[in-house]
């Protein structure tokens, strides 16, 4: 296994897709994100991505607002909080993410691709609403 | 989104000069791909040996072209990258797209 010394990142971003590569590239620079193996950078950078590309797309679909992402490593895993300020999920609970058949060409899925990475790629995910804040959470195991 | 094309008898390859194609540049892509789709060929080779990451948004919109360049024409790639393959293999697109491990420049001769 990889040793990864505790240390902590934080970024906030505004909620844009601009905002959310130039987050990625900032947050991947720093310890811990950028001491993992590129194979482990790689999996941070997709569950990442999906999270605050959803999070851009439907929580502040209708009012732009602010972004905080929180990693760090805990025992041997690294875990993540992601805070908005936006919409709340549809009905309190993650979307269910499943990959759709995959069946003729010209029915080829364009999208949802997102929750289904996220769900593959991360462990635990947790959903809170509090005080008109959006809490999500999960972790990733380390090497 | 900068593509360039090259093309190489009935052969038309697009190499992605860029290192990223995801939700801040996916409709740029596809926009750009319409356009350079366009040069008759038989086959499209998509180079993105130079693309490091994509997420859903720029995935969903490479079956965009798969789809708009088809049925008669198939979208191919090459050059994929580690964490490119990683979103193509989990999401099972790579069973969607001919997939070819060299560089679009060794395609010459191969098909």
């Amino acid at each position: 296994m990889v040793h990864i010394s505790s240390s902590a990142a934080q970024i906030a971003i505004a909620s844009n897709p601009v905002e959310v590569r130039e987050g990625l590239r900032r947050l991947l620079g720093m310890s811990p994100l950028c001491q993992l193996s590129d194979d482990a950078r790689g999996t941070a950078e997709i569950v990442l991505a999906e999270a605050l590309n959803n999070i851009v797309e439907h929580a502040y679909a209708e009012t732009a607002g602010s972004i905080e992402v929180c990693v760090q490593v805990i025992a041997d895993h690294l875990c993540y909080q992601i805070t908005d300020h936006g919409l709340p999920m549809p009905k309190g609970v993650l979307p269910e993410g499943h990959l759709r058949a995959i069946g003729p060409l010209e029915e080829l899925p364009e999208g949802g691709f997102g929750w289904f990475l996220i769900r593959t790629l991360a462990l635990d995910l947790a959903y809170q609403r509090i005080d008109g804040r959006n809490l999500l959470s999960f972790r990733v195991e380390i090497g | 989104m900068n593509l360039t094309t090259d093309l190489q008898g009935d052969l038309l390859v697009i190499h992605v000069m860029e290192d990223r194609i995801d939700a801040a540049s996916a409709i740029q892509f596809k926009d750009r791909m319409r356009e350079v789709t366009q040069t008759v060929s038989a086959r499209v080779v998509l180079d993105l040996s130079r693309v490091a990451f994509i997420d859903s948004s720029g995935l969903g919109a490479v079956v965009a072209v798969l789809k708009a360049v088809g049925p008669v024409r198939k979208l191919e790639l090459a050059g994929l990258t580690a964490t490119v393959q990683k979103v193509f293999r989990l999401t099972r697109m790579d069973s969607v797209f001919v997939i070819h491990d060299q560089f679009p420049g060794a395609l010459k001769n191969a098909s």
